[in-house]
């Protein structure tokens, strides 16, 4: 996790809020910074964190994790994390009938139905155990990205389906955090994604858009972060608290500071 | 190079553990640490692969795309399991070139071979090949490596350090690849017959596939990517290329090239149609493809016609599923043909997206305007200059055309960090 990410956003693993969606956009750069962020947020929190990885393999996380001082493995063997590692998934169902019902099974359908079989995973995987002592703080779902599951033939409502369904019994029923990640594709004039995009606004607590910076490439600058907080749920008396930052990413960490104040100019 | 190694060591621990603990025990993005060639080799022996070398980043392996250039500007080279994407060009002239030069670098260095193309029978793809430009030395090792791999280790004597003649032959040791990295190929000869006829090499020619009547396994993609996705993927695990046949024991790479895809002939209508009925076919595609090869030791360029797909989203979301993007913009049939300022080149190349694989960051080229030309032997990318304004008559009208022209050029934006609006300064 990145230190100077938690200051901007208040929270320690001990401290943070539960209960909450945030949402991760990025358009025109990548965002994936903020994911391995949130893992390792969440897993040095001691939660139960689910991982649907629908974009890269295990040992990408793993490698980017253990900079960040997480060890993947560990997590894995001592049931902390549960991973769903979508590429070799895909290749296992493509090319072979599966017995058992896989949670991507809609891979093998030509009219793809909806991500109910996703659901009960990850219902099975954050379910509380019913060992007595509670061994995990909260349960955690990250994914990563939404928005490739528009590519594999889902629908838009399917996913934003699937979403509400996890929201209702990760974030109400069990009291634990969603953290998503969804490309934006800007004049790509995507309307499933944008339709996706703007309905997942609309349900999070927090959301963290990461931006190319207008004026273009540039070497110390790397982006632009925005942090929106959100209280969906009650009318909008305060206004939505938005701040931003521009970023840069190095080899362990990622620094912020004010727009225009990159210590490469001052 | 020794830097990599000792680095290495120091997630080597835990990368064995992971080779462990899963059950394909080859992903291609393990540190090449000295237990990475498998639980089952004894001893810590680094067996290096022909025509690969670690990336001085973070250690992963990447192959040559056959362009030097290219290369550095893609951070060192291909790293191994993942897709390079190329947008053709508008009359497709430049794009089976860097397609070629990817098969000929994979010839020379010893690497398989898997070609597919619904346009052309892949043989004759192969006998098209470019020369490679060898120098005497590397010609003299290289014709030996062809010839008389059958025979026995040389009885060179040594004359100089003739202590060391006693000692056995060891195997090549350390992070070093056995031949050289990144060949400088003749555009204008053909491949001898006898490098085409000692590699190995796959053909997936469609027209020829697709009328036989063997059992598909039922999935929504047309059939011709499904019946590609099953050749690629049986001959990666016939060949062993994911690790998991226990016969084979294979220590090569698996070039791929997929020519065209997406084109109308491979049964597509994204190029046809805006909102066909197949839509997802060729995202699936390329998903079920970055499964395969993430968990095997190969490499696969394609080149797609990009600016014949209707609809934009589908390219957003192809560039999302692959790993490298390289666009091709030639100026052929363009008024960018006649542009003084770009009479020297025959088009512009694009580098639209770059991975971030085990990292938060990746290699990323400050220079944003390349232009590629064709010479007569070697194709070459180099940045764009503006020619000097040496005109005597500053004619106001001039001046403006070339203003416009080179407000065009870009903005300076890179895929990473894309820019809004065109800034004057």
């Amino acid at each position: 996790m990145f230190v100077e990410l938690n200051n901007l956003l208040n929270t320690t693993p001990d401290t943070a809020e539960q209960g909450k969606l945030t949402l991760l956009c990025d358009a025109k750069t990548d965002g994936s910074f903020l994911v391995h962020h949130f893992l390792s947020f969440y897993l040095k929190a001691n939660c139960k964190v689910c991982f649907v990885a629908l974009i890269q393999s295990f040992s990408h996380y793993s490698i980017v994790g253990q900079k960040l001082g997480v060890s993947l493995t560990m997590a894995r063997e001592r049931g902390q994390l549960v991973f769903l590692e979508g590429l070799k998934s895909a290749v296992d169902i493509v090319f072979q009938a599966q017995k058992e019902p896989h949670p991507l099974q809609f891979l093998r359908e030509a009219n793809a139905g909806n991500l109910k079989p996703l659901f009960e995973f990850v219902r099975e995987a954050l379910k509380p155990v019913d060992s007595g002592e509670a061994q995990w703080t909260y349960p955690v779902l990250l994914v990563d990205d939404l928005s490739v599951l528009l590519s594999l033939g889902m629908g838009a409502v399917a996913v934003l389906d699937f979403i509400h369904y996890c929201r209702a019994t990760v974030c109400w029923e069990l009291k634990g955090n969603m953290v998503v990640l969804v490309h934006d594709s800007g004049d790509a004039e995507d309307e499933e994604n944008d339709i996706l995009l703007n309905g997942l606004s609309h349900q999070s607590h927090l959301i963290l858009r990461a931006e190319g910076l207008a004026t273009g490439f540039c070497r110390d600058v790397h982006g632009q972060l925005r942090i929106l907080w959100r209280r969906p749920s009650q009318p909008t008396v305060h206004r939505d608290q938005s701040f931003t930052y521009q970023y840069k990413i190095q080899d362990k960490s990622v620094s912020f500071f004010a727009k225009g104040m990159s210590p490469a100019v001052l | 190079m020794a830097a990599v190694a000792t680095c290495g060591s120091v997630a080597a621990s835990t990368g064995s553990a992971v080779a462990t603990a899963s059950k394909s025990n080859v992903t291609s993005f393990q540190r090449r640490g000295p237990r990475a060639s498998g639980t089952n080799d004894s001893g810590p022996r680094l067996v290096s692969i022909a025509g690969t070398r670690p990336s001085v980043r973070n250690g992963q392996l990447l192959v040559s795309t056959g362009l030097p250039a290219l290369d550095q500007l893609l951070g060192g080279g291909l790293a191994v399991g993942t897709v390079l994407l190329i947008e053709e060009d508008k009359y497709n002239i430049y794009s089976p070139l860097l397609f070629k030069y990817f098969l000929a670098e994979g010839t020379v260095s010893g690497h398989t071979l898997l070609v597919a193309s619904a346009k052309e029978d892949p043989a004759n793809i192969l006998q098209e090949l470019p020369a490679p430009l060898l120098d005497d030395k590397c010609k003299k090792e290289f014709d030996e490596d062809v010839y008389d791999h059958k025979t026995p280790e040389s009885n060179i004597k040594m004359r100089i350090a003739w202590r060391y003649q006693l000692l056995p032959k060891m195997e090549q040791i350390g992070p070093v690849s056995s031949s050289r990295f990144g060949h400088y190929y003749d555009a204008s000869k053909r491949m001898p017959q006898e490098l085409i006829e000692a590699s190995n090499w796959h053909g997936f020619f469609l027209p020829e596939k697709i009328s036989s009547t063997v059992k598909v396994e039922p999935c929504s993609l047309t059939p011709g990517y499904t019946k590609l996705l099953q050749f690629i993927q049986n001959i990666i695990y016939e060949e062993g290329f994911d690790g998991s046949n226990p016969q084979k024991k294979q220590r090569n790479i698996l070039r791929i090239g997929i020519q065209n895809l997406g084109s109308p002939l491979w049964g597509d209508d994204i190029c046809c149609a805006e909102n066909g009925g197949n839509s997802h076919s060729l995202t699936k595609f390329l998903y079920v493809l970055r499964g395969l090869l993430r968990t095997s030791l190969s490499a696969c360029i394609i080149t797609m016609p990009t600016h014949l797909i209707q609809n934009k989203a589908i390219i957003a979301r192809v560039t999302t599923l692959s790993d490298i993007v390289v666009g091709l913009e030639s100026f052929i049939g363009s008024e960018r043909e006649t542009n003084p300022l770009y009479k020297d080149y025959h088009g512009l190349i694009h580098i639209r997206q770059i991975p971030r694989l085990n990292n938060l960051i990746c290699d990323e080229s400050d220079v944003k305007d390349l232009a590629f030309k064709l010479k007569r032997k070697l194709f070459t990318i180099e940045r764009l200059h503006l020619p000097p304004d040496l005109s005597d008559t500053v004619s106001r009208s001039s001046k403006m055309d070339l203003a416009e022209s080179a407000k065009r050029l870009g903005p300076g934006c890179g895929m990473m960090a894309g820019g809004k609006k065109h800034l004057d300064f």
